[in-house]
């Protein structure tokens, strides 16, 4: 099909398509008028049940859990798609070029890399409490790291994430993740049901499982992106390498 | 006018395709398909929308005070996730297009080689 005809027949797909889902949303209780009883229960009773101020959270990693242990290991599964995808073609052969750049701009990077270390890691703690998890802080402690290769270079990027490390970071939170459930079956009760201990809310030691589940969430995001970064930048490293 | 946000999340869907249609290379057409899974954040969480309702988040207002739907919200989170890894494998994809075929636009890619 040309080009045009693509279009064209987008053009009268597209009228159909927006109709129909104008149509469907019409049918949609007004805005600013939703009457879900499930999350308004949850929201009544999450912070007394479980201890957790933050009712998203909560559902997250504990009314819901399964649904999010499913989420780990589809990121899980696509950080390894990833992987095999960049891996097979690439020549190893190439050396790591590095670019050098200023001290200064080297400095600065370096601290704000910490900066935001520090956030992420504060974001993951207070996953409970206020807005945030081991989702959120994951990927800004990510970030940290990626901060660090921006503003200094591939090898000392690579030194703070040696392999060995983040495949057993990343094993380790998408595993603990399930081991935690099965903790829960052990001490008698349904798979991934919270078991305490519970805490006082509104404090770092609250919310039982939730603050484990978390945590092992936390490291199996941080893990995956820098692994997706290592792999998209090791395949940049080397093509620069071979057409410098 | 009580149901733009919705319309809103139907625009974003149909530009969305549009950019994946139209697209001439595959960069462009993964942020397109980003563009278009953004238009299920805009419909879950304005679903979930009352009005004069804060955030599910009960550390520094009392747990009677009125809150918008937290399910949806954790839903969006899940959504936001797969969007992510959709995205990863598909520019991992592009590039592995790029190292066998030479090129980025859908559009030279018409007939098989072997």
């Amino acid at each position: 099909m040309t080009r045009r005809g693509r279009l064209a027949l987008f053009a009268v797909s597209a009228a159909g398509l927006s109709a129909l889902l104008l149509w469907a949303v019409a049918g949609l209780p007004d805005f600013g008028h939703f009457q879900g009883r499930y999350g308004a229960t949850l929201n009544k009773v999450a912070v007394s049940e479980r201890h957790a101020t933050n009712v998203v959270t909560a559902i997250v990693f504990d009314y819901r859990g399964i649904d999010t242990l499913g989420e780990e290991f589809i990121l899980f599964t696509s950080v390894i798609g990833v992987a095999l995808l960049l891996r097979e073609t690439r020549d190893e052969t190439g050396r790591i070029h590095d670019a050098v750049r200023s001290d200064a701009l080297r400095l600065v990077g370096i601290a704000f890399a910490a900066v935001l270390f520090t956030i992420g890691l504060y974001v993951v703690a207070h996953g409970p409490i206020t807005p945030g998890g081991g989702f959120q802080g994951g990927v800004v402690l990510a970030g940290a790291f990626t901060l660090v290769y921006l503003a200094g270079d591939y090898r000392a990027y690579r030194g703070l994430t040696p392999q060995p490390a983040l495949d057993f970071v990343e094993g380790a939170g998408a595993g603990g993740y399930a081991v935690i459930g099965i903790v829960s079956m052990l001490l008698g009760s349904a798979y991934l049901h919270n078991f305490g201990p519970f805490g006082t809310p509104g404090t770092l030691a609250s919310a039982g499982t939730i603050s484990m589940l978390n945590l092992a969430t936390a490291l199996e995001v941080t893990a995956a992106f820098v692994l997706l970064f290592t792999e998209f930048l090791e395949d940049l490293q080397l093509t620069r390498e071979q057409s410098a | 006018m009580s149901y733009l946000p919705y319309a809103l999340a139907v625009w974003i869907f149909v530009v969305g395709i549009y950019g994946v249609v139209s697209s001439r290379n595959f960069v462009h057409l993964v942020v397109c398909l980003t563009v278009t899974q953004s238009s299920t954040y805009v419909l879950l969480l304005a679903i979930g929308y009352t009005n004069g309702g804060t955030a599910p988040i009960f550390a520094d207002v009392p747990q009677t005070s009125k809150a918008v739907d937290p399910v949806v919200q954790a839903l969006t989170l899940t959504d936001v996730v797969v969007s992510v890894t959709v995205a990863a494998l598909l520019l991992a994809l592009a590039i592995q297009v790029q190292k066998r075929r030479g090129t980025m636009n859908p559009d030279e890619l018409r007939e098989l080689r072997g």
